[in-house]
């Protein structure tokens, strides 16, 4: 039985993918798991794997070749196996320029995104702005069912038959628990080789796609989904009519900005201080905006908060998300509880974030499920400006430079090191005095930075 | 904990019941002079007299409209039935006048009676005294229906039945009598409507209850020499059911086996079944099976008795075949 080798949706968003390099060659015995071949998402360069064993009998796309998500790159077969007719359908299905099933991929998507035909290219998003969008359900892709893993031999007992195998072009079926976990970990069914009777998809299958390195938004949309983590608040009606009467007057996002000056005089001695005592210590501004940004959200769940449409999501938990510039745009990584990170461990996992984006090797999971960004351009010479904020979040904070400033205090002249914030709010959820406090917090923990190490 | 015999277990609930409120009485065929056709009864004529512990006619029909009678005057009667196969002759008495009572008089007479007696298979007793009879008497809205697996859940729930307000069917294993268990010392009630989780794991839920629940935890030792934990969830009262029970463990282990004595059409399994598939849809890896009584009459010849009966091995089939590991 011939396995196909498609183009899989290897991030939430993806929509097609470049194939970089290919890893194995024509004639080469592969087994399930194996790495066929490198493949570039919008996001960064994902490993795709061999979704069952033989020969690689036939590869169809070249390096270099971006191909929508679904279409057939190569065929794994046994040595002696007629794939003509696998290997033809691909053919007729280029010439005509239509795929033979539905463009799969992501089907709800931010309204930026427009649901492109498959024969034209997929409009690229605009890299202004985070460009995480939200995860989007994973939206099951129709493949052929694959043969069971074992003849489900009938049993005498119990009054339910389940092992019958499922009729050629029927559809693929899975337990009700594997569509859940597929769905919640991001994990496109189509990709998945079900080991119950009758091929059926069940729990163990979707673990081990998994551990071998399926695509997903696994554990960062697991975050965001645990029962107690959050606390959905209902629309009250003044809720609903700002949200509607303010989305009419400004774009989908009904967005406010709200800046403040913060003194970062004592922030910038304990930076020095640290920095004295060793590199094991060193840690940056941005570090101690994020510490200080978490601890603030922890105080104000408000702000914390995504807004889902029909209801605004406050979260327990404190992931925050930094924008980080790449060669070609910009990616936000996620310090999952960083309000519980030692400022230390926030500079180290920040620092390999960072190394990691500009490597375009971060994971899926490490760059979605954020409950709040914060971007900062201090260092290239920005006093101020605003962030856009990245939906289903509600606020982002954009941070300028630290600079010496003459401020005056008690009267007379100083020369105080000076920090401009500025916070983009979703007006829908955030009004302008919860951004104001949030910031009050925000300003309370940068000018006693103490309280961020102790 | 004393170790005591569940057939021990029922004469304890029954004595401090006796004791306890004057308003309850024993009546039945052989439960005073005989002591009892099981000996449940035993020495309860000597301690309690002829007024509190009443032999009976042959007449099921009969003595369990006088329970009924008896309870509307506010007497609390425990009926006892030789077995259940000969309740059916008593079945109008049960379904339709104490099971409705409080219904169709308007909340004017209450119904604290209990119906007790043994249920199910023992051995090679031949098709028409080898049934078990929850399913029937679990369809009833009025009834409640206990089924005890253990020698504490027999004293507990009797108890429990007896205070009771309501017409309570209390269905004991004929077979369970002479087995031995932990009974908690004093005051000890097991409320109705609440399940026990016998034994705890990951891998597979087994629903059941009455007998069955002996072989339950018989198979959760048995697979878990294989590495299989199983979570045995002994309903303990059929009706009320304890839904939530049901649940919880389904959704931890997402697997589920339903055991029950008795044959599979319409048994209380299919009621299980239906709600997991409601309550657990999301969380089912596989069909929930069952394993039951083959749908037969009871045969008499000892190897097609055994063939018929649901056991051990056919439950450590279903289980692994929920598992995918057949």
């Amino acid at each position: 039985m011939a396995t196909k080798v498609t183009m899989e949706a290897l991030s939430p968003t993806m929509e097609e993918g470049r194939l970089v390099k290919w890893t194995k060659n024509e004639g080469d015995q592969v087994k399930a798991g194996d790495v066929l071949a490198e493949v570039e998402t919008d996001k960064a360069v994902m490993e795709l794997v061999a979704r069952g064993d033989g020969v690689l009998r036939k590869r169809l796309a070249n390096e270099g070749d971006a191909s929508p998500v679904g279409t057939l790159l190569a065929v794994i077969a046994a040595p002696d196996e007629n794939i003509d007719s696998i290997v033809g359908s691909a053919a007729s299905a280029a010439v005509a320029a239509t795929p033979p099933q539905p463009a799969p991929a992501a089907q709800a998507q931010s309204p930026t995104q427009s649901q492109g035909e498959a024969s034209a290219p997929p409009p690229q998003k605009a890299a202004a702005g985070p460009s995480v969008t939200p995860p989007a359900p994973a939206q099951p892709r129709p493949v052929p069912p694959r043969p069971p893993a074992a003849p489900a031999a009938p049993r005498g007992n119990g009054s339910t038959q389940p092992g019958a195998p499922s009729a050629p072009g029927g559809r693929q079926r899975s337990s009700p628990l594997a569509r859940r976990l597929a769905s919640e970990k991001g994990i496109q069914l189509g990709a998945i080789h079900g080991t119950g009777p009758g091929g059926r998809i069940v729990k163990r299958d979707i673990e081990n796609a998994k551990a071998t390195g399926g695509s997903g938004r696994s554990a960062a949309a697991e975050r965001l989904a645990t029962e107690g983590d959050f606390k959905d608040v209902p629309l009250t009606q003044i809720r609903k009519t700002i949200a509607r009467r303010l989305s009419e007057s400004n774009g989908p996002i009904p967005t406010f900005f709200l800046t403040a000056e913060y003194d970062a005089t004592r922030a910038a001695e304990l930076r020095t201080q640290l920095v004295e005592m060793g590199d094991q210590y060193k840690v940056s501004f941005n570090d101690i905006v994020i510490k200080a940004v978490a601890l603030a959200l922890a105080e104000h769940p408000e702000v914390n908060a995504h807004w889902l449409t029909d209801k605004i999501r406050h979260f327990n938990r404190i992931h925050v998300a930094m924008a980080v510039a790449v060669e070609d745009g910009l990616i936000t990584p996620v310090l999952f509880d960083a309000d519980r990170m030692t400022l230390w461990e926030i500079s180290e996992k920040a620092r390999e974030l960072a190394k990691k984006a500009r490597e375009r090797k971060l994971m899926p999971e490490e760059y979605t499920g954020a409950t709040f960004t914060v971007s900062n351009l201090g260092m290239f010479g920005i006093d101020q400006f605003t962030a856009i904020i990245n939906p289903p979040e509600v606020g982002i904070l954009a941070i300028g430079g630290v600079e010496e400033k003459p401020v005056v205090i008690d009267g007379s002249l100083e020369v105080r090191q000076r920090m401009r914030v500025t916070m983009s709010c979703d007006h829908r959820v955030v009004d302008g005095a919860t951004g104001a406090k949030f910031l009050q917090t925000v300003r309370r923990y940068i000018e006693n930075p103490l309280s961020l190490i102790i | 904990m004393a170790v005591v015999t569940y057939r021990d277990a029922l004469t304890q609930a029954l004595r401090e019941e006796l004791q306890r409120d004057d308003r309850v009485f024993l009546m039945g065929e052989e439960v005073a002079q005989y002591n009892g056709a099981y000996k449940v009864s035993k020495g309860l004529l000597d301690e309690f007299g002829p007024m509190r512990i009443v032999d009976t006619p042959i007449t099921e029909l009969g003595f369990a409209g006088l329970g009924v009678g008896a309870a509307m005057v506010g007497l609390r009667p425990i009926v006892e039935f030789m077995t259940w196969n000969f309740a059916l002759l008593a079945l109008d008495e049960v379904v339709n006048a104490a099971a409705k009572m409080l219904y169709m008089s308007g909340g004017q007479y209450k119904m604290p009676m209990v119906f007790r007696g043994p249920n199910g298979a023992a051995l090679q007793l031949g098709a028409q005294h080898s049934q078990a009879w929850e399913s029937w008497l679990a369809h009833i809205p009025g009834l409640k229906v206990c089924t005890p697996g253990t020698p504490a859940d027999a004293k507990g729930l009797l108890k429990s039945a007896i205070r009771d307000d309501n017409p309570v069917v209390f269905l004991e294993g004929e077979m369970l009598y002479n087995t031995k268990g932990e009974v908690p010392d004093g005051e000890h009630i097991v409320p109705l409507g609440v399940a026990e989780l016998k034994r705890e794991g990951d891998h597979c839920s087994v629903i059941t209850h009455g007998k069955m629940a002996l072989v339950a935890m018989r198979v959760a030792d048995d697979l878990a020499k294989e590495g299989i934990n199983i979570d045995v969830v002994d309903l303990r009262t059929v009706r009320p059911i304890d839904v939530e029970a049901i649940a919880r463990s389904v959704q931890k282990t997402n697997r589920a086996v339903v055991l029950e004595e008795g044959w599979e059409i319409c048994g209380m399994g299919s009621q299980v079944v239906d709600f997991i598939q409601r309550e657990c849809f999301d969380d089912l890896d596989a069909p929930v099976l069952r394993v039951h009584q083959e749908d037969v009459p009871m045969p008499y010849a000892k190897n097609l008795e055994r063939a018929a009966k649901p056991d051990a091995g056919k439950t450590i089939a279903a289980v692994k075949k929920v598992m995918y590991l057949d």
